[in-house]
Order: C-alpha cells, then structure tokens, then sequence
C-alpha cells in the first residue's frame, strides 16, 4: 500500500455514479451483481491503489454481491471513503470492507424493494398508464421522466452521501429512519394497490338469476351483476386478488396464474357468465 | 419495413434488452418500450395504447433477489411489431405477449447462466490487474441480454404481416379473442397481487381496504390516492415513532402486539 496515497476527488466520485447506472448489466448466477459493482468502483481503486495492490482490491470487489440497485450507491460511497483510508495508511482489513459490504446488502435490499418496486414504479406507471390508455404520449412520459428524476438523484446523493459519511452510515441503515421509510412507502403503495383492484379492473357477470313482472309492471331481470353492485361492487376482482396472492404464496409461477385466468375468461364467455 | 425502420427496431429492442438486465431507466418496461417500438414503426398511438395496458398487466413483473419475473422487454418489443405490423388488436396483442414474457423469461435465465462464464474471466484479469478486461466482461454481458430481445424482434419483423401469418392469426376463433378481451378486464390482478406480496405487510393491510372502499364508493383519481397516501403514511409513521418511543421507555404489558413488516405469511 505504501506511498501511493492519494484521495479520491470529486470527478472519481462522479465516475463512479456514472457507472453505477450500469450495475446490473452483467448479473449472473453466480456473484451477480460483482463485476457491476467492481468496474463501479474502478475509478477509485485505480486513483487508489496499483500493481499488486490494485489486483488484490479488484479481486476484493468481485465477491459476491446484490442489492436493490439504486441502493448500492451509499454502499459503493462507503467503500470508496474505506479504501482511501486504507490506501492511505488506515488499518482496515479486507474482511471489514467485505464486512460491511455484505452487512448492508440486505438492509439496503429490504428497504429499497418495498419502496421502489413495491411502491415507487407501480403507481407512476398505474398514473402513466391511465393515461396513455387514451393514446397520450403524456402517459410514458409522466412515468419515464419522473421515475428517473428520482433513481438519478438517488444515485447521485447515495454515492456522494455515502462517501461523505463513510462507515458512520452503516449505523443510520439499521436505525428507524429507514423503516419509517419503508412502512411509509409500503402504506401509501397498498393504498393505491387497494384503488386500483376497485378502479381499473372491469368484471362484468350478465348471467341471469331471476327475471320478473314488478308491481308497476315492468319487468326486471336480475343478473349475477346486479346483485354484486348492490352489495359490493368490485368485489370479484378483489376476490380475485386474494387468490392470485395465495397462488404466488404457494411458488405459482405468475404466468401459470395469468394463463389461468385467460383461460378463465374464455370458459366464462362461452358459457355466459362473463361478458 | 423499410430497412431504416429495421435498423431503427434493431437498436429500439436492443436498448430494451439491456433495459431489462439493468432495469435502471425502465427501457424495457411496456410503457416505454411499446412506445418506442410503436415510435420506429410509423404508429406510436397504438404503441401508447398498447403500452399502458400491457403496463397494468406487469405492474408486479420485478426482480426481486435472484427470483427472476416474466419478461416484459420481449415482451412488449414482439408483441407491439404483431399489433403494429401484424395488423392484430390490442387484445390480441396482450394475448401473445404472455407467451412472449414466458419466452423472454427463459431466454434471460440462460443468458444470466451464460455471464458464469464472464464472472470467471473476470477473476483472471483482476489477477492480472487488468481494469479494461473486466469492464469488457461487463458489457459483453451487457450486449448479450441486448441481443437477447433484439434478435428475436428482427426475426419476427421479417415474418409478420406476411399472409401466412396473418392468416394463422385471423383463423382464431371468435369465442378465444372475446373470451381474451373479457380476460383483458381483470388479468391485471396478478400484478397487484404480486406487489401486495413483496410489501408483506400484513398489519399495514387495513390502509389495502381503505383505497379499495374509497375507490368504489368515491369518485377520486389515481393523484388523488396518491395524496390521501402520503396523509396516511405521514400518521402511520408517527404513530410507529410514539410506540417505538414506548419501547424504548420500557416494557409495559406484553410489548408490540400489532407492527411489523416482517410479519410474514399474510392471507
């Protein structure tokens, strides 16, 4: 490590968030994420470290690794802030790099997933498909632009916070911010998941139950539908739901499950039920 | 097709192959890349159009840890040059583009099976000290999921809106393409039931029913849920602050009987 000590400067930072936009490219079923999160962290290590130091740091960051992607920008931050420290005489072992690296996967993964998958990119492609279902190119736009206005500046301050704050981060990860954080996201997610089960689905059961003259003699023809309406409309796909969420529960491929309820459609609409 | 729009499919689908692996700028999903695909076609309304409702069916399609979802890059680039092309409906093209996730599913596992071999190449030119040998490795398995989706687009470029193909898709019955569109209504349930899932939130469902009852018995938008949301979320979270407060006070009585997202097996 010797007299290579360098620190590591605003352009190697912006490098790295560059670069970490392409973490996933080459995931594999092996170390997935390790060669995205390697060449994220090349422009450090090569500003770092050289000859036999800078093998052994490349092969450092080439074990395996894989996170909610937007939330592997603090992480490469504080090994950046770490390897400088290192580079410049710090005692810190590879097992604490590593440490701390495999320490904050799954925190970062349990936070980012409920947020970003779970809440995030469902309701602005629910806005923007709304909308685009009227042939608006406002629709793809409204979800383009402003999901990536958002992983961006993520990525951006994850990089820039985490090298900033180095190794103090790791305790604010586990802390309760970030599960605020997440129940929070996760509320207002299951809210608009509960909206959208009533608003943009569409079952309509024509199929008759009983038909009559009324007292002012009209006559009335009650149908499967109109008995659901009266009670609790929209209650079939939220039926629905609740069995496509116990199928997936129980390992059911959701294809399997979406072809299922293809076939569903076509049996219904052949014998009436559906219309 | 004239050869410029070949070309132009080409590097749309491509984008959206790599789009899919990195699922960074959301490239591969339907809104975006039917647009796109529709875009380079000569007929982004449609492409729009069958974006958005594409959209709502893979609403869930995540990959979440290794679990791999259907795939929606092939999906919507094959399905959106069938419709477009093809001269098939939007509900046809929803139809065939389950398969087509199906297909795009199998297709990226084996690439992500094949990029094995890149993470061992790898390994060698970091003992090499080799920076520019890794970053190849990366982009090789960059490039591989981008012709993953591109290939199969052109092949079925070449093919669709030739009569043989139309007339295979036209001999469907009438009872499969109602009984499709009929389907169309409700198959978007699997999406919301899979991101219910991933949250696991079991003591957070009550706010689940609470949207579902507003939207049934209200006429609020989807901007409108959003803020009702953020309202909820807000006390939510600083009633969770008061009992993790309590908590931290002491023990009263049995402890937290209601929160915890970890809370797992709901319904």
């Amino acid at each position: 490590m010797a007299n290579h000590a360098e620190k590591l400067t605003k352009g190697d930072l912006i490098s790295i968030f560059i670069r970490s936009n392409f973490l996933l490219g080459s995931f594999n079923f092996e170390r997935m994420q390790a060669i995205g999160f390697a060449v994220s962290m090349i422009p450090a290590l090569k500003k770092l470290y050289s000859g036999e130091d800078l093998n052994k740091a490349l092969k450092r960051h080439l074990e395996f690794f894989n996170t909610q992607p937007f939330l592997a920008t603090p992480i490469m931050g504080i090994v950046a802030a770490m390897e400088e420290k290192r580079a410049n005489g710090a005692d810190i072992s590879d097992q604490t790099i590593s440490g701390v690296k495999v320490g904050l996967i799954g925190p970062l993964a349990g936070v980012g997933d409920p947020i970003f998958w779970g809440t995030l990119r469902p309701v602005l492609a629910a806005l923007g498909a709304g909308i685009a279902l009227t042939g608006s190119i406002i629709g793809p736009l409204i979800f383009f632009v402003a999901f990536n206005v958002i992983r961006l500046l993520t990525n951006w301050y994850g990089v820039m916070y985490g090298y900033e704050k180095g190794t103090e981060l790791v305790e604010e990860v586990g802390g309760n911010r970030m599960r605020y954080l997440t129940e929070g996201a996760s509320v207002l997610g299951l809210l608009v998941m509960g909206a959208l089960v009533a608003k943009w689905t569409t079952v309509n059961m024509p199929f008759v139950m009983s038909q009559y003259t009324n007292s002012a003699g009209e006559e009335v023809i009650v149908t499967v539908q109109s008995i659901l309406d009266s009670l609790m409309p929209s209650i079939v796909p939220l039926l629905m739901t609740f069995a496509c969420m116990y199928f997936l529960k129980k390992g059911v491929n959701p294809l399997v499950i979406i072809i299922g309820l293809f076939a569903l459609g076509i049996v219904g609409y052949a014998v009436g039920l559906f219309a | 097709m004239s050869s410029m729009q070949f070309i132009l499919l080409f590097i749309v689908a491509f984008i959206s192959g790599m789009g899919s692996v990195l699922d960074e700028a959301q490239f591969h999903r339907p809104l975006v890349s039917c647009t796109l695909t529709g875009l380079v076609l000569g007929d982004m309304t449609t492409g729009i159009i069958l974006g958005g409702t594409l959209e709502m069916l893979a609403l869930g399609w995540m990959n979440v840890g290794a679990a791999m979802a259907p795939d929606a890059a092939l999906a919507s680039v094959v399905s959106t040059i069938l419709v477009v092309v093809g001269h098939q409906s939007i509900g046809a093209g929803i139809a065939l583009a389950v398969p087509l996730a199906a297909a795009g599913q199998v297709l990226t596992i084996f690439v992500r099976t094949i990029t094995v071999f890149f993470q061992h190449a790898a390994d060698n030119f970091a003992a090499k000290g080799s920076c520019f040998g890794i970053e190849m490795c990366h982009l090789g398995g960059l490039a591989l999921q981008g012709f993953r989706v591109a290939l199969p687009a052109m092949a079925i470029a070449a093919v669709a809106g030739t009569d043989t193909v139309n007339a295979a898709l036209a001999s469907i019955p009438e009872v499969i393409t109602r009984g499709l569109q009929v389907s169309g209504g409700f198959i978007v349930v699997v999406g919301y039931a899979m991101v219910i899932n991933m949250m696991n939130a079991k003591s957070l469902m009550p706010y689940f029913f609470l949207g579902f009852l507003l939207a049934v018995f209200t006429n609020v938008n989807l901007i409108g849920f959003g803020a009702i949301g953020l309202i909820c979320a807000f006390f939510h979270i600083k009633d969770l602050q008061r009992e993790l407060a309590m908590q931290q006070a002491g023990p009263i009585g049995t402890g937290n009987p209601v929160d915890d997202v970890d809370d797992s097996d709901l319904m």
